[in-house]
């Protein structure tokens, strides 16, 4: 019997040699979240080899590890066993909790030539910013969005509406949401004039813009402080509230993050927000003539930052440190920015990808891509906390209790807030 | 005669709605695998047919590498827990000592305790012993399996004591009996309880999805989550493909073999 | 002094032992230890802080929620899943045509991963162009975002869960019925009792020690099967679809509040023994077992 005890962990051990990786090289793993519906983990793994192909002495084994909630949580329990990733590609805003799990390194550590320092500095400012924690550059810009709004240009034509002039303010946005809302003989809504995802993996990062656009912010700076409780937010979350129950442009209840583009595709909604890292679906897909456009305001528009930034984990020896440093400065080179940009949507976070003769015939071929772009200028961060998705749930369950008429936005928010202080308190 | 036939009629008609019914989201999902996307939520007849969904996610996924992990953990886990299982049951059933009544119940518990319960704490167990991220460690808190010890017990308890004593008499060990007299009686029950558990461990989901995190040890059922969940939203004919790719391979045997399936159970006596 | 037979007994349970005392007793017991003790973060190491998890849990509006929701998700799951099961197989049993055939409808759900069924359904649910909305537009009732409203999200996922476990009941059933000797019905039929009447007081009296060991397996997988929740609502709208297990997992490896989930799963831990406890006191005086 002891020997059978032993053959099943022995086996364990053997398999565990099987797959430990071979020491002549320096090896580091590479969590990355991206659809992979299309090509794209053939692009990653192309950037992969050529990088490879430089740098011989380093082996890079890139894992497509699902959403950014699910690689954030897949890095973490690796982390916390002990066998973290050397590189993941995080939401820009998980920097508090990874900080204050103590599983990442500040990339700053490695940067020591003139040459590295320019690097730094290529990196638009907005962006830098929500790498930088105390001081410290904790994360490097990747694959960075907008939230922008998708429209069908026939629905437009259709509801004789210009398709070159989208909603600039929130008022126009009803008025065009009612002028596209159809309905059939029976009373069946055909087509929404609005559709904004309000699912749990989403709608902190939705809500954030029209919060914005309220003139109102859901954290401050450091992460201690949340503002649900303002006028702003509670007047943010009652118009998105209204789209529905009031103007009767956007469907009832929790409209789905992940079929939202296939919705618009559909012709189900007329308008969608979205990200810009879905422009390439949309493009690829769309029978009809599409638009992007920023977002609107009430009255100055404004939009949210997001997408993911490298981090570099703790745990790793110095060599392995050093050779996942120069993969990520590999990886956010202009030209490979640019055409990231180009192959997904994600907005190159660098004024010298835009520069590139690759990026600027993309745009003279989809204006549509340069939305994005000139939007950053008036984006807000997402929201960014200690225990981030903690707060993120918190928040996003007050604003479907709102959206499913479970609660008035008030009360919603009221409530989440008092939420939000008692877990933020054991931080300040 | 003529009430009877009328009765029979809606027996058949409830019988083959309900079946309808029931097999209509696969039915669906092969529709939308097998168009091009703009006929995915269009009924046309007449929409072109086309496998060009499954070859995109089969050259976009490593699903080849997840069918042998998936295959490498089904075998390690039903092949362990019939050893494990077998020498437990044959104990209880066998050789009852003082108190091993009291086993048998605690033992029960796990059908209860399930490892699912207990997974933030068999994490750090795991973790432990090093053994995150490989096949082993899915596999290691389902292997004494209650159910399986539950039925090979049962299955024991059946065998005519003559048997055994004969085999005894002409001189066999404890083992030997167990394995000439016990184990082949038994048979139909071993198909039973492994057809279960490759089903059972073919689609486990929440374990594998939390202890592992790479392609080399991944699951199909956790590298088919990791493929749907996208930031940037579902392509639902590459969704369909390689979903129906995933379980494509049990399918087809249990399409095959589905009548041995049943008739094992049958004659396992699990009931 | 050790009998011959508890020295063998006790060696062939030995490797079955370790690994229920490794992955079963021991994590009982630590949860049961790790929820008096804080979540280690960061610098702040784990400490002693007696009951306070347990008190966070008593105000915690998610927890009350999550068991509230759970238990409606059991309370239909076992009786919906167990009754269709004996529907099916008793139709499968009797004399209609293509039996084979609708055997497998039934059982073909059993084999798909939930995860993968999740997908299937998600389409099927879709607002508008999703196949049901089709359909019941067609009578004016469409535009029904099944998993997007509270009032029908957690419906929608016990939908799902018993059209995947009826037909993994209905086996065990239709293999029950099958060793039912023939002449057992035929006396009945004889004596005048109606087909409900048999089905009342010679099948389903037959039938009980099956009954006993599905609704376990049914118990089970009421607390156990939370992949459609992972897959399709995580937990939302504003937590209408949140199960015990799911807010554990949450909880555990979202939050990493290690310290609460223990404190979490002491509870589920709890409702489960109550459960057997009602099981196998109640339910086994009433059965007899070979």
């Amino acid at each position: 019997m002891i020997s059978l005890t032993r053959a099943l962990f022995g086996s364990a051990a053997l398999s565990l040699i099987a797959l430990s990786p071979a020491l002549a090289q320096t090896n580091i793993t590479f969590f990355y979240p991206v659809q992979v519906g299309g090509p794209l983990t053939a692009v990653v793994d192309g950037y992969v080899a050529d990088f490879q192909a430089q740098n011989p002495d380093i082996k890079v084994e890139a894992v497509y590890s699902g959403s950014y909630t699910d690689t954030t949580t897949r890095a973490l329990t690796a982390a916390r066993s002990g066998t973290p990733p050397t590189v993941a590609v995080l939401l820009a805003t998980d920097i508090y909790t990874l900080i204050d799990s103590g599983v990442v390194e500040p990339v700053d550590t490695w940067i020591k030539t003139d040459a590295d320092n320019t690097w730094v500095d290529g990196f638009m400012p907005a962006y830098l910013a929500s790498a930088r924690v105390d001081g410290n550059l904790w994360a490097v810009p990747f694959q960075r969005s907008t939230a922008v709004m998708y429209y069908n240009k026939e629905a437009y034509k259709a509801a004789g509406l210009d398709p070159e002039t989208p909603p600039k303010t929130w008022d126009e946005m009803v008025e065009y949401g009612k002028a596209l809302t159809t309905r059939d003989a029976a009373g069946n809504v055909t087509q929404w004039g609005l559709g904004i995802p309000g699912s749990s993996n989403a709608v902190h990062w939705m809500f954030g813009a029209l919060v914005a656009q309220n003139k109102g912010k859901l954290s401050n700076e450091d992460g201690l402080y949340t503002f649900f409780d303002t006028p702003e937010v509670i007047g943010a979350l009652q118009y998105f509230v209204d789209l529905s129950t009031k103007h009767g442009i956007h469907p009832p209840g929790v409209q789905e993050w992940g079929t939202t583009p296939s919705d618009f595709l559909e012709g189900r909604l007329a308008m969608a927000w979205h990200t810009t890292g879905n422009l390439g679906n949309i493009r690829t897909n769309a029978k009809f003539d599409f638009g992007v456009a920023p977002y609107p305001g009430n009255p100055d528009p404004a939009s949210v930052l997001g997408g993911g930034n490298l981090y570099i984990f703790e745990g790793a020896s110095d060599e392995e440190k050093a050779a996942a440093f120069e993969f990520i400065k590999f990886l956010t080179s202009d030209e490979l920015l640019a055409d990231w940009g180009i192959q997904t949507g994600y907005v190159a976070p660098r004024d010298g990808s835009w520069e590139t003769q690759a990026m600027k015939d993309y745009v003279a071929d989809v204006p549509q891509a340069e939305v994005a772009r000139r939007q950053i200028a008036v984006s807000v961060p997402e929201i960014s906390t200690f225990e981030g998705q903690r707060i993120n749930e918190v928040l996003n369950a007050a604003i479907q209790s709102a959206l499913t008429g479970q609660a008035t936005a008030e009360a919603a928010m009221q409530g989440a807030q008092a939420e939000a202080e008692r877990i933020l308190s054991a931080y300040r | 005669m003529k009430h009877l036939s009328l009765k029979l009629i809606a027996l058949n008609l409830t019988a083959w709605t309900l079946a309808a019914l029931w097999i209509l989201p696969l039915v669906y999902a092969v529709w939308t695998a097998v168009h091009p996307p703009e006929y995915a939520a269009t009924f046309d007849l007449f929409a072109p047919l086309t496998l060009d969904n499954f070859v995109r996610v089969w050259n976009s996924v490593p699903f080849d590498r997840y069918f042998i992990n998936t295959v490498m953990l089904v075998l390690f886990v039903v092949i362990s827990q019939f050893i494990v299982c077998t020498l437990a049951a044959y104990a209880f059933a066998v050789f009852p000592f003082r108190g091993s009544e009291w086993l048998f119940m605690a033992v029960l518990v796990q059908m209860m305790v399930m490892p699912e319960v207990l997974l933030v704490r068999n994490y750090a167990t795991i973790s432990s012993m090093g053994l995150v991220d490989t096949i082993p460690a899915i596999a290691l808190p389902y292997l004494a399996s209650a159910f399986g010890i539950f039925l090979f017990r049962q299955a024991f308890k059946s065998v005519p004591k003559e048997l055994d004593e004969a085999a005894r008499m002409e001189g066999a060990g404890p083992m030997q009996v167990l394995w000439r007299v016990y184990v082949p009686l038994a048979k139909p029950t071993y198909l039973a309880y492994g057809l279960v558990m490759v089903a059972y461990h073919w689609n486990n989901f929440l374990w594998p999805l939390i202890i592992t995190n790479s392609v080399t040890t991944r699951p199909i059922t956790v590298g088919l989550q990791v493929f749907s969940t996208v930031e940037q939203g579902i392509d639902w004919p590459t969704i369909t493909a390689a979903t129906l790719l995933s379980v494509a391979p049990l399918l087809i045997a249990f399409l095959i073999f589905q009548r041995q399936f049943v008739q094992s159970f049958m004659r396992s006596g699990i009931r | 002094m050790m009998t011959r037979n508890a020295k063998v007994g006790l060696l062939l349970l030995a490797p079955a032992a370790v690994l229920l005392v490794a992955f079963t007793f021991y994590p009982t017991v630590a949860t049961l230890i790790d929820s008096f003790y804080s979540t280690p973060r960061g610098r702040r190491p784990s400490e002693f802080i007696g009951a306070d998890h347990f008190r966070t849990m008593m105000a915690d509006p998610i927890f009350r929620i999550a068991m509230i929701n759970n238990m409606i998700y059991a309370a239909v799951i076992i009786p919906g899943s167990m009754g269709l099961a004996l529907a099916m197989a008793l139709l499968v049993n009797a004399r209609i045509g293509g039996r084979a055939l609708v055997r497998l409808a039934f059982f073909t759900p059993t084999i798909l991963p939930m995860i993968a069924v999740a997908n299937i359904w998600m389409f099927f649910y879709a607002p508008d162009y999703g196949l049901i909305d089709q359909f019941l537009g067609l009578f004016g009732m469409g535009g029904n975002n099944w998993l997007g409203q509270p009032g029908t999200a957690l419906w929608a996922l016990i939908v799902i869960t018993i059209w995947k476990l009826a037909g993994f009941f209905m086996i065990f059933y239709l293999a029950a019925l099958q060793q039912i000797p023939p002449s057992l019905i035929e006396a009945a039929t004889l004596e005048g009792a109606s087909p409900s009447q048999r089905l009342r007081r010679v099948i389903l009296p037959l039938l009980m020690p099956t009954t006993l060991f599905i609704l376990i397996n049914a118990v089970i997988e009421a607390f156990r099967l939370v992949d459609h929740v992972i897959a399709l609502t995580r937990g939302g709208p504003n937590n209408s679809t949140q199960l015990l297990l799911h807010y554990i997992y949450q909880v555990a490896f979202s939050y990493w509040d290690t310290g609460y989930a223990a404190a979490l799963s002491v509870a589920l831990l709890l409702v489960l023994a109550l459960i057997a406890l009602v099981q196998f006191g109640v339910l086994d005086k009433r059965i007899h077992y070979r």
